[in-house]
């Protein structure tokens, strides 16, 4: 019985992970050290283990800490959140951004932004602080709660029907944005775009904190259901007669998923693009028949910090001017063609 | 409640039909002033420049046949793309199509070149079928599409072109302003003219989606199933996405990225008709008409002076049917 209950772990998931992680530690690290004043790698170090004169851990731990921190996390949550929908779903379209989580989350803080506005492209101080994460988390979740009762007929919950229904209340929520973009004053709909590609400026710990706690409870619990995952790819069929309670166990991954994408989205805004593009590579890397979560969670944590470094430093470089680009810009620039090109490896291997 | 489905498919076909004409006639009829039946005959047969004539003919009607084309352009696209794709979730905005018209939209709001609609329906169409071009060349790399690779790789196509705009768009207030009123989708304001710049993708669209019905019914057999019975797979894709481009890009170009549109008549169309893509597209196409006419209506008459775009209608009234019909059934692609 043995054989069965426990999940073969593939070396190569594992050494991907890793290295996964080791890269995107190190691109924290870089990113740590650029920035106005340029400091070097040996002396953000110190600075992170408590030493170093005060100025510098006030520029590492207080001020560029958090960014590079809700990066990683938001990286994680989001590319665990689509490697469970696209695996509860067996559609590799489903994600946190397709399914109605990001769409409710934006149609909310985008509420926020518009009407709460001054017209001046400014919101008040406690109504961006608190106002606008938690719309966002409140509007995420309600748009989950909404796709999860209707989901649910006769105490069943159908795969297919989530995504599609989550597809469904995304339309109306999308719609809900487009008219408040149009209705809203100009300088209020600029915020609002920014607001909507994802970005990382000026965060604080308030903003990596809820992540982190999200992350640290939810990524344990997603791994403990790898049995159950593995059974689900099969089809619902095989995994009860394989013992495992499908509606029970999809209805727990799926309130995890959508948690997990509730609060990045509260922490840096509907990041596009590494909820689905994460777990589809992940795989592909990994030769599995669904997506590693542990690989697919450090890939998401290497994804945005590496596109937040770009997003930061990308048009400087090309000497295109002082502008920082969102990260959300990058990700999806970025990831896209690394995806086409996975795919097409995949079709001349065939 | 779905009574249509115990009644034969032609008459199902027939009731649809209706349908759009309803509402066709009820989009001439109603406004913030209301006509009835006679005067509406009048304004069409027999004008004599009433105020009644002037606000069918002038006002009314452009709009109406514009939804009326743009409906069955986008029902049929959808149709189309959930075929290929063998993914319920397929739909022009995760296709790479209305991506590819909005970045060609936003630079020509750029560079001045986009002033009026006239010249947005240029742009559009050109950076619709550029897109189109390019998922399609993408997605038969090696061995051909598979529907996985289709539907990736339209996803990540429209997540690369979505971001060239919006880095645009928040860089530059302007094109933002401008952006934002195209992006809403709304047949307000378009004319005949409009019509007269999309008909000829529409029409060759619409030719190339009825002769690959039959096709499409094989391929969903199985892509080796389909090449086992003799149909050349690769000439199929190539037809069904030449049309799903032509399509949307006449939609897009003509109304803005009204995405779900596609989704909506698609799912809605198999639900009653089922799938044999004889009956599935036409159906598709009427239903998409009725629905974008129905949703312009409802957004002029509960706007007041100020409309609510049709875009914005059928997100809001129109997520709730498509949630209704994805409810009842399981979908079988």
């Amino acid at each position: 019985m043995t054989a069965t209950t426990e999940v073969a772990v593939k070396p190569r998931t594992v050494v991907l992970a890793a290295a996964f992680a080791v890269a995107a530690v190190v691109l924290a690290l870089v990113s740590l050290s650029l920035g106005t004043t340029k400091l070097p790698l040996d002396e953000v170090l110190r600075a992170l283990f408590g030493g170093g004169d005060s100025g510098t851990r006030l520029i590492v731990i207080e001020l560029r800490m958090p960014r590079v921190a809700t990066g990683l996390l938001v990286g994680i949550a989001f590319a665990v959140s689509g490697a469970l929908l696209q695996t509860l779903s067996r559609n590799p379209l489903a994600s946190p951004d397709i399914i109605g989580v990001n769409s409710g989350a934006s149609a909310a803080a985008v509420g926020v932004i518009v009407l709460a506005g001054t017209g001046g492209g400014n919101i008040s101080g406690a109504a961006e602080r608190i106002g606008l994460p938690l719309a966002a988390v409140l509007g995420g979740l309600l748009a989950t709660l909404i796709v999860g009762l209707l989901s649910i007929q006769r105490g069943v919950v159908d795969a297919s029907k989530v995504v599609l229904i989550g597809v469904g209340v995304a339309a109306a929520a999308n719609s809900l944005v487009a008219w408040l973009l149009v209705i809203g004053d100009v300088t209020d709909a600029g915020r609002a775009a920014a607001w909507l590609a994802g970005s990382l400026n000026a965060r604080t710990w308030s903003d990596a904190v809820p992540v982190g706690l999200a992350v640290t409870v939810l990524l344990p619990v997603a791994m403990m259901f790898g049995r159950e995952l593995e059974a689900l790819v099969l089809g619902d069929d095989v995994a009860s007669s394989l013992g495992v309670r499908v509606s029970r166990v999809r209805l727990a991954l799926l309130v995890v998923a959508t948690v997990l994408a509730a609060m990045a989205t509260a922490g840096a805004g509907p990041i596009t693009f590494v909820a689905l593009v994460a777990p589809q590579v992940a795989q592909r890397l990994a030769r599995t028949d669904r997506p590693p979560l542990l690989t697919t969670a450090m890939l998401g944590a290497l994804f945005v910090t590496l596109a937040d470094l770009i997003a930061r430093n990308g048009l400087q470089v090309l000497q295109v001017g002082p502008y920082e680009l969102p990260v959300g810009v990058v990700t999806a620039a970025a990831g896209a063609p690394y995806l086409l090109h996975l795919i097409g490896r995949q079709q001349k291997g065939r | 409640m779905w009574a249509v489905r115990r009644v034969s498919r032609p008459v199902a076909l027939i009731l649809v039909a209706t349908a759009v004409v309803l509402a066709f006639v009820a989009s001439l009829a109603l406004g913030s002033r209301w006509l009835g039946p006679g005067a509406v005959g009048h304004a069409l047969l027999s004008p004599d420049g009433s105020d009644a004539d002037v606000i069918v003919r002038s006002l009314r009607l452009p709009r109406t046949v514009v939804a009326l084309v743009i409906g069955v352009c986008l029902g049929i696209a959808g149709a189309l793309m959930q075929g290929h794709t063998r993914n319920a979730l397929a739909e022009p905005g995760i296709f790479g199509v209305s991506a590819g018209a909005a970045l060609a939209v936003v630079l020509g709001l750029q560079v001045g070149l986009v002033e009026t609609v006239g010249s947005t329906v240029w742009c559009a169409l050109i950076g619709a079928l550029v897109a189109t071009f390019a998922v399609q060349r993408l997605a038969s790399r090696g061995s051909g599409a598979t529907p996985v690779g289709l539907a990736l790789t339209g996803a990540a196509v429209a997540a690369m072109l979505g971001a060239l705009t919006s880095a645009i768009v928040l860089l530059d207030a302007n094109t933002l302003d401008g952006y934002r009123f195209w992006a809403v989708g709304s047949v307000a304001g378009r004319g005949f003219d409009v019509v007269g710049q999309v008909l000829p993708f529409a029409l060759v669209g619409v030719l190339l989606a009825v002769v690959n019905a039959r096709d499409l019914d094989l391929l969903s057999l199985g892509d080796d199933v389909a090449a086992g019975l003799g149909l050349s797979v690769r000439r199929a894709r190539l037809v069904g996405l030449l049309a799903i481009g032509l399509l949307t890009a006449a939609g897009v170009a003509a109304c803005g990225p009204i995405g779900f549109l596609g989704l909506l008549s698609g799912h809605v169309a198999r639900r009653i008709f089922g799938a044999r893509n004889a009956w599935l597209i036409p159906a598709a196409g009427l239903t998409g008409a009725a629905a974008l006419i129905l949703a312009d209506l409802v957004g002029r008459l509960v706007g007041g002076a100020g409309e609510v775009q049709a875009g914005v209608v059928l997100g809001i009234v129109g997520a709730p049917l498509f949630v209704l019909v994805v409810r009842r059934r399981a979908v079988a692609l």
